[in-house]
């Protein structure tokens, strides 16, 4: 277990690189704390496995350096660093039995025997496999494959970290939820450093106690769920988190006063900004109050999904989408208005900082 | 669903069952007629029974023969296989060096079987032949001719310089096909060199491999243009294998009567060890 220092680092891909857009992965700079649980969110090609390959050492970055517990680790191969990993598809070696197979990293490194039972044992419990311990690897369905992955991953009980590639992808959704579970509460229970990669906002949100959005090849925030719900530092992460995400308006900004196309909302506090820098406003649909008071609004389409209604709307020639309880009705002339704490004003889609405390490292 | 008879269908099968009666059934029957035959001219046959039969199974030129045969198949097969899968272990996985690789390695397939025969038997000649030449300029007395090792060796050389591309070309298919993950979870997991080879490469060219083994076995087991080409059969009987000694048998000597009944038997043997094979291979995929 270890805390892990990401030194300014950057990759690329190609050789030479010379412009920005060259980085897959553009500077990270980060220290993250031993025993944590980090999510890494963020769409597909955002330089999320980048990084995490960067952590495990299968990738050296193009500059940089990386720490583990203050000890420089950027020229060590994986195998020094100690590290695991769990990948997106399920890798098994066929021709041995499960058991052999969780036994591997451990006899690969020379574990004693006795204490490479009681591992794999422990480990067999876990995923739900030791009936089938003997068995071949080879037949087993997918889903099974990929716990003997997760497995391997967690076999080992002296790891610096232990690296998840979007592990649970083939594994069907009421087995993921189990599963996640688990993993949890082996974080919990051990403590290992863990990171875990997805595209998936709620697996990131209920397993990691820090989430780690990425964008276009750079870490936008780093934060709590609640963080990146109330604050979001850019304008992604407001996209990017919630269903449905934060609505972003095009907003005209004087002083304190806010201008979205001939409608006028009053701020607590005057954001400071550069000049020129295309500003905006950022709600979330959940923090719109639809009624009589306020401004008007278009209704266009109210989806139920259950609990709650979501209301799509056209506001100041803008479409807006605005949550609604389920039993929430909407007037014949409907208005609405903003939670004055919940609004977020971004100028060039980063966040301005405002009087109230911030969200992550903002 | 209601089935339509119409018997003008079989017409639609006809000429292929023509083309495989003149191709293979009758020329079949044919020898299976010689072979229970015997004749002293003028087209008159005789009855013989399993007489033929039991000359072929109790002559030692047979045996002698077969033992080549085998002998043969398992030494290339010997140095192909493993030869075959050090190379395509080493063989660049991606930028220039893939197509030339390739280009290099497929080049003896190309190649018709009595070219491979006679470029080797020209390379192998001490008076002209590079390779003889300049083994005898080093001192060391080859002479394929008239020795029944250097025959041997050279034969085994021509065949895996030959084939041991195709047994690369396979195995680099079923290497080229292992996903990097594989790779990156044996390095994780601290896997050796010979762990990865042991768990990762070998198990995924297992399929391709028997495809190898068996296209291998059954082609040097029919052997014929290459040593015929290039020993002719000799010294004396050395290169002899079962396919040169029916061609002398049914062609040079006219003993249509034993070569019929060889070849039935050479035949039956081909389609035995194929099946060993088949039922092998489908067996291993079964348990898949």
């Amino acid at each position: 277990m270890a805390r892990i220092d990401l030194d300014h680092i950057r990759h690329a891909y190609g050789p030479n690189p010379t412009s920005p857009s060259d980085y897959s992965l553009k500077e990270v700079h980060h220290e993250w704390n031993d025993g944590g649980a980090y999510a890494l969110l963020g769409p597909s090609g955002c330089g999320k496995t980048t990084l995490l390959n960067i952590i495990s050492g299968l990738l050296q970055p193009s500059e940089g350096r990386i720490l583990f517990d203050g000890k420089d680790v950027t020229n060590l191969s994986t195998q020094e660093r100690n590290i695991a990993q769990v990948f997106q598809f399920p890798v098994i070696y066929d021709t041995m039995t499960v058991y052999d197979n969780l036994a591997f990293p451990l006899r690969n490194r020379r574990v004693p025997e006795t204490e490479v039972d009681r591992r794999v044992k422990e480990i067999l419990e876990m995923i739900g496999l030791s009936d089938r311990a003997k068995k071949k690897a080879q037949g087993l369905t997918a889903d099974q494959k990929q716990k003997i992955s997760l497995g391997r991953g967690l076999v080992r009980s002296d790891v610096s970290a232990i690296l998840f590639d979007e592990p649970l992808t083939v594994i069907d959704p009421h087995m993921k939820w189990v599963l996640r579970s688990q993993l949890k509460r082996l974080h919990r229970q051990f403590g290992f450093t863990m990171v875990y990669v997805t595209h998936d906002q709620t697996e990131a949100l209920t397993f990691a106690d820090k989430v780690v959005v990425m964008y276009d090849g750079e870490i936008v925030q780093i934060g709590t769920p609640a963080e990146l719900f109330e604050r979001p530092k850019h304008t992604f992460v407001g996209y990017f988190i919630g269903s449905p995400g934060m609505n972003v308006l095009p907003a005209r900004i004087d002083g304190s006063s806010v201008d979205l196309d001939g409608e006028k909302i009053a701020l607590s506090f005057a954001p400071k900004f550069t000049a020129g820098a295309k500003t905006e406003l950022g709600i979330r649909p959940e923090f719109i109050r639809i009624g009589r008071e306020g401004m008007p609004v278009t209704v266009s389409k109210v989806e139920d999904i259950g609990r709650q209604k979501i209301v799509r709307a056209s506001f100041a020639g803008q479409p807006i989408a605005i949550v609604l309880h389920e039993d929430g009705e909407i007037p014949a002339e409907p208005r609405i208005s903003f939670d004055p704490a919940a609004i977020n004003i971004y100028a060039d889609s980063w966040r301005v900082a405002d009087s109230l405390p911030a969200g992550g490292e903002a | 669903m209601e089935k339509t008879w119409n018997n003008k269908a079989w017409f639609m099968v006809l000429p292929v069952l023509v083309l495989v009666a003149f191709s293979a059934v009758i020329p079949l029957m044919t020898v299976v007629n010689y072979s229970v035959q015997d004749t002293f001219g003028n087209n008159q046959f005789f009855w013989a029974g399993t007489s033929w039969f039991s000359d072929v199974l109790e002559s030692d030129r047979f045996w002698d023969a077969l033992t080549r045969n085998l002998a043969f198949s398992a030494i290339i097969l010997a140095i192909e296989i493993p030869l075959g899968i050090l190379i395509a272990l080493n063989m660049p996985k991606k930028g220039l060096g893939v197509p030339v690789c390739l280009v290099l390695m497929s080049l003896p397939l190309l190649i018709p079987w009595n070219v491979v025969g006679t470029i080797w038997q020209v390379f192998g000649r001490v008076d002209i032949g590079l390779l003889g030449y300049t083994l005898a300029a080093l001192g060391i007395n080859y002479n394929y001719v008239n020795n029944v090792f250097d025959a041997w060796v050279t034969l085994i050389v021509m065949d895996v310089w030959h084939w041991t591309s195709l047994v690369v070309l396979l195995c680099y298919a079923g290497l080229v096909s292992i996903p990097d993950a594989y790779y990156q979870a044996a390095k994780i997991d601290g896997a050796s060199r010979w762990s990865v080879f042991r768990y990762i490469q070998l198990p995924k060219m297992k399929r391709v491999l028997l495809i190898a083994f068996l296209l291998r076995f059954m082609d040097s087991f029919m052997i014929y243009t290459e040593p015929f080409v290039v020993t002719g059969g000799g010294p004396g009987n050395s290169t002899t294998f079962l396919s040169i000694d029916l061609v002398k048998m049914a062609i040079g000597q006219f003993d249509l009567g034993p070569a019929a009944a060889l070849s039935l038997i050479y035949f039956l043997i081909i389609l035995l060890l194929s099946w060993i094979f088949y039922t092998v291979m489908t067996n291993s995929d079964a348990k898949t």
